[in-house]
């Protein structure tokens, strides 16, 4: 389904990344993966084999990602797909946020994203092609009480993602976001059984969703058979009331 | 090719126009075909004719055949 495709993946070393990496890998795409941990990266991409490159650089620094870009230019030449899924999530409530975690999420989810976007979208208009799907949340969707800093930054990306889709679609490139609700990761499994129950409680098929459930969508919103759609916010959350 | 004609040719292929068309007056605000759609292919192609990437700055103020001569330069491209 993706085969010949070459496409960069943030936040790759663990999570929904690294599920997305390994599922595009699976479907013929050679992935770069991205993220900070080195020896990590290494050892997912040994596993994966040849098709899986690793690409160790900070998201938040403009210059790293800016070199990261350069690499594929020079080496590469394409991306076909760019997937902005580096992120970070801090719960506070309002009285008991700090400035400076609503400036990190801000500068991973939506900052770094935006760069992101801004120079995939060179590299794809080249070849007047390309799938940019941006992963959102649930909770910039429709918000969550103790995570409005998260939901800033999430919503950002959402309203990023529908007007990117307008501005290149004239380039042959798609702009997508994919929406998970509960998902099992790392981001998640610091919550306290009662939280969990919970929010296990307000999702219709009554489980959380697993990381392969969201790089499933991601690929198929990577490949070919969704060249019609784009600019939609894509929820995948079993039916998730907040 | 030399840079310039490689310039041009990159200018012509973005805007869609024929080649004879190009020269250093040619102008972002002045002429039709180059609008932001056919700006941004342009700066794909030269950044992949020139292999370099461009600043954001420099993306903003390339608004015409001269300028990108003149930010080209800073790129160790000579004319």
């Amino acid at each position: 389904m993706l085969e010949d495709k070459h496409i960069l993946v943030t936040g790759a070393s663990r999570g929904i990344g690294r599920a997305i990496a390994e599922v595009c890998v699976a479907l013929g795409a050679t992935v770069y993966l991205g993220g900070r941990d080195d020896e990590t990266l290494e050892h997912i991409c040994a596993e994966l084999g040849d098709n899986a490159v690793p690409f160790s650089y900070d998201v938040r620094d403009a210059d790293q990602v800016k070199q990261a870009f350069l690499h594929i230019q020079k080496h590469i030449g394409r991306l076909d797909g760019l997937v902005n899924n580096a992120g970070v999530m801090i719960d506070a409530p309002l009285a008991m946020s700090r400035l400076e975690d609503l400036q990190l999420q801000l500068q991973v989810n939506t900052v770094a994203a935006f760069q992101h976007s801004q120079l995939a979208s060179r590299l794809m208009a080249k070849n007047r092609q390309g799938s940019i799907i941006n992963i959102c949340s649930v909770v910039g969707e429709r918000g969550s009480i103790g995570q409005s800093a998260y939901a800033a930054s999430k919503a950002a990306m959402s309203g990023m993602t529908k007007s990117l889709a307008k501005e290149l679609a004239g380039l042959g490139i798609r702009v997508n976001g994919v929406a998970p609700g509960f998902v099992n990761t790392d981001l998640t499994n610091h919550y306290p059984e009662q939280k969990r129950t919970e929010i296990l409680d307000s999702i219709a098929l009554g489980r959380a969703g697993e990381a392969k459930e969201v790089a499933d969508l991601v690929s198929f919103m990577l490949s070919d058979h969704s060249a019609y759609i784009t600019g939609q916010i894509i929820g995948i959350d079993g039916g998730m009331k907040l | 090719m030399n840079s310039a004609e490689t310039l041009y040719q990159a200018f012509a292929s973005s805007l869609d126009v024929d080649l004879s068309e190009i020269n250093d007056d040619l102008a972002y605000n002045s002429f039709p075909k180059w609008d932001s759609t056919a700006h941004m292919i342009l700066v794909a192609e030269i950044e992949a004719q020139f292999d370099i990437m461009l600043d954001t700055d420099d993306i903003i103020d390339m608004s015409s055949v001269a300028k990108a001569k003149e930010i080209l330069s800073k790129y160790e491209v000579s004319f």
